[in-house]
């Protein structure tokens, strides 16, 4: 079957094909579509665990007792995954396991750009990585094999441009893999120092068969041209722009397996090459590589380190250079400066009212991952802090314990239902434990809204739709050791101020969970959009100071959007003068 | 033959990922070899969103960058203009002529620049703008933007039209085909 699909989807097809039993994940920009497009099949085992450390044990478990499973994630979820997987390459695999990790060059939607080959080095693991949907398939395909042979669990990196962008694969059919039997194997699997002394060995002997498997594979190769001025080593996407570039008129050596990397392969290249250079996103991995092998290089000094590239990056650091490129693209003008378009909590968002009432009392906000730190954009600007899954919650324990009563009774945390499963509580463990007298608000909106409406333990159901165990929130409050447990609606300005204040003034830790659904969700239903009486309207601008998209200011008055309100009535209750209702036609 | 070069953008929400699938499917169909590329993720939420689609003999990148873009289809006025430098010497610009204030007008920190179509056609820009809003009302839905736009995009190209409704077959729910197919009709006659 020949069909266009997205990197994710071919990653998912190469998997379901290769003969996976078991995906868990936990769902992360850009690598989310892969365990949706396997969670369609219903002939194996498919889930979102509260977050990437459990998801990769949870294959690992699978792959334990026979089975070829994978875990996928974006890059800042490895983090969370971290501890696993330098232990699993200890440990090696029994049924095949493949880790997708996703890179998000640019942070197209994401906090940092870390690259991940430097997990696959430090952990020593091998690492593939594909330039388009066809190589992702058949990468991801062949790595539960290349897994078995090895003994080791396998990462298969995408970034952002590639794990988004479609072009035709021709998808084959599922080959079905009997479980391998459970065997127990203490000195394998238990990694205590005794055992783990003995595997050590063990690891750094398969990386010198990986070294000899990276020097003749399908995944690196060299496309040799007539003309050998240049040569040029690179992988990935960037492989694509070289060849947008320059087609066939240069020489390139194409790394699909960043780690290990072959030796040989780069020296007999170089030496064919007149002028060589490493064109790769991120960091200068393979770039170091060549330079460790005595060979003269031009890398980062040229393209950077920073940001996504694209043809015309490449192009215009080699027009610099002095080299020749031809059908250099000619542009019709210049774009005008035009106002920035930047991405904002949607109409209706029920984090806003929260976030106004925050901002209307000028509470310090320690915030966290999600949809809601858009609420740190203009003109709420609530936010004072963002750094990973669930630092708010540890991070307001952190900072009210450094500062005291001064802090205590202005600073809030805010953390999504999804994030909270995924590492909030363990830090509200903390606030309880270590007792500082912080107040912790869970913007729940049922749902894990950024990254495209994914079920999570709070929302009652699983990754396919079914009704699943649901985690009672308030419940679990009380039993991590917090006694002031309350629900506030954050379409009730009132409430939300009433239950602000109230907690931050208690002496005591306590937790506010702002419940309303995700206006996205499709049960949602919205109601009659409001309307602006301009003669009621004073144009005093108070409605627009909660930055919702549906309100804007023409001639002196406020107006409304019918085609963007869906109304939520939280302007309603700003408006001093009654201006705003459903019912003024 | 030379690769051909489209991006399709506008606001976050308005549909342009359906749209691009379209594009997608029809062009795979017609035997091109083709990419497409998305925008996923935060930047969907109301930012503004371009993805590329670009088809030919063989193409790699699934990108486009400045003075490249053949055709730029813009859901709406200001992004039309945002993304004016990707258009190649000689290349379209089809634009819907709806505004959406971005949160900078929405804050008073910015002005709507209103007039930014005249400017950019007296700079020699070939602009086709019309109001693609109206007509997706009619068929059923200002959701329908997208496939209005997508109808009159259709005859910039030598696709023949019943091409496009077989994608169009493709990709759009059955649900909601009949009124995509009406939004179509609308956009390929205005």
């Amino acid at each position: 079957m020949k069909k266009l699909v997205i990197g994710n989807e071919a990653v998912a097809w190469g998997l379901y094909n290769g003969g996976i039993g078991l995906v868990s994940s936990y769902p992360g920009t850009p690598s989310t579509e892969i365990t949706e497009f396997l969670a369609k099949h219903d002939d194996i085992h498919s889930e979102w665990a509260p977050n990437e450390k459990v998801a990769m044990e949870t294959a690992f478990g699978a792959s334990l007792a026979g089975m070829r499973s994978a875990c996928a994630m974006k890059h800042v979820g490895l983090n969370v995954a971290a501890d696993p997987l330098f232990t699993m390459s200890y440990t090696g695999i029994t049924g095949g396991m493949v880790i997708c990790v996703a890179d998000d060059p640019a942070m197209h939607s994401s906090q940092n750009e870390q690259d991940s080959r430097h997990y696959a080095i430090a952990s020593k693991v091998p690492m593939l990585e594909p330039s388009d949907s066809a190589e992702a398939y058949a990468f991801a395909k062949s790595a539960f094999a290349l897994s078995e042979q090895y003994d080791t669990p396998v990462i298969l990196r995408m970034c952002t441009r590639i794990a988004h962008s479609q072009c035709v694969v021709d998808i084959g059919e599922r080959e079905e893999v009997p479980m391998k039997d459970y065997v127990k194997q203490p000195s394998k699997y238990i990694m205590m120092p005794g055992y783990a002394k003995l595997r050590h060995p063990v690891v750094e002997e398969r990386t010198e068969k990986l070294r000899e498997l990276a020097e003749d594979c399908m995944y690196n190769r060299t496309e040799m041209a007539e003309n050998r001025e240049i040569g040029i080593i690179t992988s990935g996407c960037s492989y694509l722009y070289v060849k947008e570039i320059f087609g066939d008129s240069v020489s390139v050596l194409k790394i699909g397996m960043p780690n290990p990397l072959p030796e040989k392969m780069i020296r007999d290249f170089a030496a064919k090459v007149k002028k060589l250079y490493v064109i790769e996103e991120l960091d200068p991995v393979i770039e170091n590589h060549v330079k460790a092998l005595g060979i003269e290089v031009t890398g980062k000094q040229l393209f950077s380190a920073i940001g996504e590239f694209s043809q015309k990056t490449i192009r215009d650091a080699f027009l610099k250079e002095g080299v020749q490129i031809t059908d250099v693209p000619e542009a019709q003008g210049e774009a005008p400066q035009v106002p920035g378009r930047p991405p904002m909590m949607c109409s209706g968002c029920p984090h806003r009212g929260m976030y106004y009432t925050l901002v209307k009392n000028k509470i310090t906000v320690i915030g966290d991952i999600g949809c809601y730190t858009l609420g740190a954009v203009a003109p709420l600007n609530a936010l004072d802090s963002t750094l990973c899954m669930g630092a708010s919650v540890s991070g307001i324990h952190g900072f009210n314990a450094a500062r005291g009563s001064e802090t205590e009774k202005k600073t809030v945390a805010v953390i999504g239902d999804s994030t909270f499963m995924h590492s909030g509580m363990t830090g509200l463990v903390n606030v309880a434990y270590n007792a500082t007298n912080s107040t912790v608000i869970i913007l729940d909106n049922s749902i894990t809204g950024m990254t495209g409406h994914q079920q999570n333990p709070t929302t009652g159901y699983n990754i396919k739709g079914d009704p699943a165990a649901k985690v009672d929130l308030e419940a679990l409050c009380k039993a991590l050791g917090i006694n002031r447990v309350r629900v506030v609606d954050p379409y009730d300005l009132k409430a939300c101020e009433e239950a602000v204040l109230e907690e931050l003034a208690a002496e005591e830790p306590s937790v506010i969970i702002s419940r309303r659904p995700c206006v996205l969700l499709k049960y949602v239903k919205p109601k009659t959009p409001l309307q602006v009486d301009a003669d009621k309207c004073r144009g005093c601008r108070m409605c627009m100071k909660m930055g919702c998209p549906s309100i804007s200011f023409k001639d002196g008055k406020a107006r409304i959007d019918k085609t963007l309100c869906i109304g939520c009535g939280v302007c309603e209750q700003l408006c001093k003068f009654g201006a705003i209702g459903g019912k003024t036609e | 033959m030379k690769t051909t070069s489209v991006m399709i953008v506008g606001v976050g929400g308005q549909g342009s990922l359906l749209a691009s699938r379209l594009l997608g499917t029809l062009l795979t169909d017609e035997g091109y070899d083709v990419k497409v590329s998305e925008v996923h993720g935060m930047s969907q939420r109301g930012g503004s969103v371009v993805t590329y689609v670009r088809f030919g003999e063989k193409v790699y990148s699934p990108i486009v960058t400045e003075g490249e873009c053949d055709y730029i289809i813009s859901f709406e006025k200001l992004e039309a203009a945002r993304y004016a430098g990707y258009l190649r010497k000689g290349g379209k610009i089809i634009v819907n002529t709806q505004e959406i204030d971005p949160m900078p007008v929405i804050t008073g920190a910015a002005e709507y620049p209103g007039d930014v179509l005249e400017t950019l056609k007296t700079q020699g820009f070939d602009i086709d703008d019309f109001d693609a809003l109206s007509p997706a009302v009619e068929a059923g839905s200002a959701k329908a933007v997208n496939i209005v736009l997508m109808g009159h995009f259709a005859k910039c190209t030598s696709i023949p039209k019943d091409r496009w409704i077989q994608a169009l077959n493709k990709v759009i729910a059955p649900k909601f085909l009949e009124m995509n197919l009406k939004a179509f009709d609308l956009g390929y006659g205005a």
